[in-house]
C-alpha cells in the first residue's frame, strides 16, 4: 500500500522538469554536470520508478493469464523445476480444448450478437433523445437531461432482482432477447449524456441556415447534425459495445441454459466444474474473452479516453 | 466536417402529411424521446418501483407472492450474515475508495509528466478497466490459489514467508485479497479521468506560483487540488456508487466464502434471490442498500462539489 505522502511528495515534480532543475541548482550550487546527473536521478526515482511499478502491477494479471493459457500442465503445477514466470514448452492444448471440447465458440457468438444488438438499439434511442434534449429547445429539456443522468446512477445490482421478475413476466427468461432489452438501461443514459455534449458543441447557426433553406427537421438531423456528431457516435458506440461485452450480473441472473450464456458468465459457471479447476482452460477462456475488447480498444484508444472523460466532466 | 464544405440542396417536395407532422415540434420532441422513455420506463423506472414493492412481499421466482409488511426486514435484522455483509460492504467501499483515489491521483500526476511513449503507456494503463471484470477476476483467483499462488512463490523465494498464504481460506485474508483486486481494477479509471482534469489546469498558474517561490507541495496543495476538486468530486461519487454496489469481483473470486464471510450486500441479495429463489428477501437486501448509497453519494457530492466558487463560478 503506498501512502498519501508518497503521492504528495511526488507532486513536487508536477508539470515542470524545469522546477526540479532550478531547485537542485539553487540548493546545492554544484557544477552543471553534477546538477544534470542529480536531476536525472531524481527524475528517475520520482517519476520513472513509480510509473514502472504501476505499469507492471497493472499488467501483471494479464501476463499471468496469457502465460498460464499456453502452459502445459506439468509446468503449471511444478514451481520447483520450472520458473512460473516463463513458459518452456508452450502449447495450444488449453486453447484447443476450449474451442473444440466446450461450447466456447457458441458463447462467443451469443455475446457478440447481444453486444451488437444492444449497442445498436441504445445508439438509436440515445441519438434521438440527445437530439431532442440538446437541439429542440423545449421547456423541461433540462429536467429530462437530469433524469437521464440520475438513471445512469442507478446501479444494476439494485435493479436485477425486480428486472428478473419483469423478464419472467414477459416470458423472456433464459432468452438473449432479455439481455438485448435490458442492457440499454445502463447504455442509454451513458450514450445520451455523451451525445448531448457532442450535439451542444455543434453551432446552432448551421441548422438555422438549413431551416431557412427549407429543410425539414428530419433532413437537418440526417444531413447536418448527425454527420457532424460522428466522432461522438463512434465514442458512444464502442463504449456501449464494451460495456455490453463486459456485463455480468444481468446475464448471470436472466440466463439459465448453457447455450444462451455469454462468455463471462459461461466461463465462470460452465468451465468451473467440481473441485479441480482446469486452470489452463480457464485462463485460455479469460484470455480469448478479453481479446476482442482489447483489440477493439487498441484501434479506438482516443475515443475511449474521450468518452470516459466526457462522461465524467458533465 | 463534410457537411459544411459541400453545398447542400434541400428539395422540398409538396409537403406530405408525414413531413408536416415531423415539422410540428411537439410531435417531433415526443417522437424523439419516445424510444428512450419507453425502454427506460419499462426496464428501469418500473423495476425500481417494483423492487421496493417486492421487498415487502414473500415473492419467489415465478410467484407474485403477497404483501407481508416489514417481515423481510425484521428477518434480516436478526440475520448475522446480513449484518456481516453490511459491515463488509462498508469496509470494502471505504478502504478501496481511499486507496483508489490516492493511487489514482498519484498515477495521474505521474502520467502528466513528459516521457517517451507517453500515449502508449497511457493506453495500456487503461487495460484493467477495458477487459471484462469477471475475466480479470478469474486471473486474480488464480493468483490467489492456495497451492499455486505466484505471490506466495515470490514471497517464499524472498524468504519473507515460510509457507503458502491461504489467501481465500480465512475471512480477513479473503477480504483483503478482494480489496487489492478491486483497487487494481479501479485505479485506471480514476487515473485517466483525473489526468484529463489535470490537463485542463493552465500552466500559467504554476508559472506564477514558481515566480512567487511556491514549493512543490504548495503548488500541489494550493493549485492542483483546488482546481481538481470539481472532477474529483464526480469521480469520487461514481467510485463510491460503483464500489458499494460491486458484485462481479466478489462473485468471481470468493462467491461470498469462506462460510459467507465475504459477502457484499449485492452478492448476498443475488444468492438469496436467484439461486435461493427468495425474490422478496433479496429485494429487501437491495432496498437496504439505497439509504447507504444516497448518504454516501450526497456526502461526497456536497462535501466536494459545492466549491464551485474556487473556479470562478458561482456557488449555487
Amino acid at each position: 500500500m503506498n501512502s498519501a505522502s508518497d503521492a504528495l511528495a511526488d507532486a513536487d515534480d508536477l508539470g515542470a522538469g524545469a522546477a526540479v532543475l532550478e531547485k537542485g541548482g539553487a540548493s546545492r550550487g554544484d557544477g552543471p554536470e553534477r546538477l544534470a546527473w542529480d536531476s536525472r536521478f531524481r527524475r528517475f526515482v520520482v517519476i520513472y520508478l513509480p510509473l514502472a511499478i504501476f505499469v507492471v502491477v497493472l499488467l501483471f494479471p494479464f501476463y499471468w493469464m496469457a502465460i498460464t493459457a499456453i502452459k502445459p500442465d506439468d509446468e503449471m503445477y511444478d514451481y520447483k523445476r520450472f520458473n512460473p514466470f516463463w513458459v518452456y514448452h508452450p502449447t495450444l492444448h488449453n486453447i484447443r480444448v476450449l474451442l473444440f471440447e466446450t461450447s466456447y465458440p457458441h458463447w462467443l457468438t451469443v455475446t457478440m450478437t447481444v453486444a451488437f444488438a444492444a449497442t445498436a438499439l441504445s445508439l438509436l434511442c440515445s441519438v434521438l433523445g440527445a437530439y431532442a434534449i440538446a437541439r429542440l429547445r423545449f421547456r423541461g429539456a433540462q429536467t429530462v437531461g437530469l433524469a437521464i443522468y440520475l438513471a445512469y446512477m442507478v446501479p444494476p445490482s439494485i435493479l436485477f432482482i425486480p428486472l428478473a421478475s419483469v423478464v419472467f413476466q414477459v416470458g423472456l427468461y433464459d432468452s438473449p432477447i432479455a439481455l438485448i432489452l435490458t442492457y440499454p438501461t445502463f447504455l442509454i443514459p451513458f450514450c445520451t449524456w455523451l451525445l448531448i455534449g457532442y450535439f451542444k458543441s455543434i453551432p446552432y447557426e448551421l441548422e438555422e441556415c438549413a431551416l431557412i433553406d427549407g429543410a425539414s427537421r428530419l433532413q437537418i438531423l440526417r444531413r447536418i447534425t448527425l454527420p457532424l456528431a460522428v466522432p461522438g457516435l463512434i465514442s458512444a458506440g464502442i463504449f456501449a459495445f464494451t460495456l455490453s461485452w463486459n456485463e455480468f450480473i444481468y446475464a448471470l441472473a436472466f440466463i439459465q441454459s448453457s447455450e444462451n450464456k455469454t462468455v463471462p458468465v459461461a466461463i465462470l459457471t460452465e468451465l468451473v466444474t467440481g473441485d479441480v479447476y482446469q486452470w489452463g482452460s480457464l485462463m485460455a477462456g479469460a484470455l480469448l474473452g478479453s481479446l476482442p475488447v482489447a483489440i477493439f480498444y487498441s484501434f479506438f484508444v482516443e475515443y475511449y479516453v474521450s468518452s470516459l472523460t466526457g462522461g465524467v466532466k458533465e | 466536417m463534410d457537411a459544411t464544405a459541400e453545398t447542400l440542396t434541400f428539395t422540398r417536395r409538396p409537403d406530405s402529411w408525414l413531413t408536416r407532422l415531423f415539422d410540428y415540434k411537439p410531435f417531433l420532441i415526443a417522437a424523439c424521446l419516445a424510444p428512450t422513455v419507453v425502454l427506460l420506463g419499462l426496464f428501469l423506472t418500473y423495476p425500481l418501483g417494483l423492487g421496493i414493492w417486492l421487498a415487502f412481499t414473500d415473492s419467489t421466482i415465478g410467484q407474485p407472492g403477497s404483501f407481508i409488511g416489514f417481515e423481510n426486514f425484521v428477518t434480516l435484522a436478526g440475520d448475522p450474515v446480513f449484518w456481516m455483509s453490511v459491515t463488509n460492504t462498508i469496509f470494502y467501499t471505504a478502504t478501496t475508495t481511499v486507496a483508489k483515489l490516492v493511487l489514482g491521483l498519484w498515477l495521474a500526476l505521474l502520467l502528466n509528466n513528459n516521457f517517451p511513449f507517453k500515449s502508449f503507456i497511457r493506453a495500456i494503463v487503461l487495460l484493467p478497466f477495458i477487459v471484462p471484470t469477471v475475466l480479470s477476476a478469474i486471473a486474480w483467483w488464480w493468483i490467489y490459489s492456495p497451492q499455486f499462488s505466484v505471490v506466495s512463490y515470490v514471497l517464499i523465494r524472498l524468504h519473507l514467508i515460510d509457507s503458502n498464504i491461504n489467501f481465500l481460506g480465512t475471512p480477513w485474508a479473503a477480504r483483503w485479497s478482494l480489496v487489492v483486486a478491486n483497487i487494481w481494477r479501479g485505479i485506471p479509471f480514476i487515473a485517466i479521468t483525473l489526468l484529463a482534469g489535470l490537463q485542463t489546469i493552465s500552466p500559467s498558474l504554476y508559472e506564477a506560483a514558481l515566480l512567487d517561490g511556491a514549493s512543490g507541495w504548495q503548488r500541489f496543495r494550493r493549485i492542483t487540488l483546488p482546481m481538481l476538486t470539481p472532477i474529483l468530486s464526480v469521480v469520487m461519487t461514481l467510485t463510491i456508487l460503483f464500489t458499494f454496489t460491486d458484485f462481479q469481483l466478489v462473485y468471481a473470486i470468493t462467491r461470498g466464502g469462506p462460510f459467507n464471510t465475504t459477502h457484499l450486500m449485492a452478492t448476498l441479495a443475488f444468492q438469496r434471490a436467484i439461486p435461493g429463489t427468495q425474490l422478496g428477501e433479496g429485494a429487501a437486501i437491495a432496498v437496504a442498500m439505497i439509504p447507504f448509497l444516497a448518504a454516501a453519494t450526497l456526502a461526497s457530492y456536497f462535501g466536494l462539489g459545492r466549491r464551485k466558487w474556487q473556479q470562478g463560478g458561482t456557488d449555487e
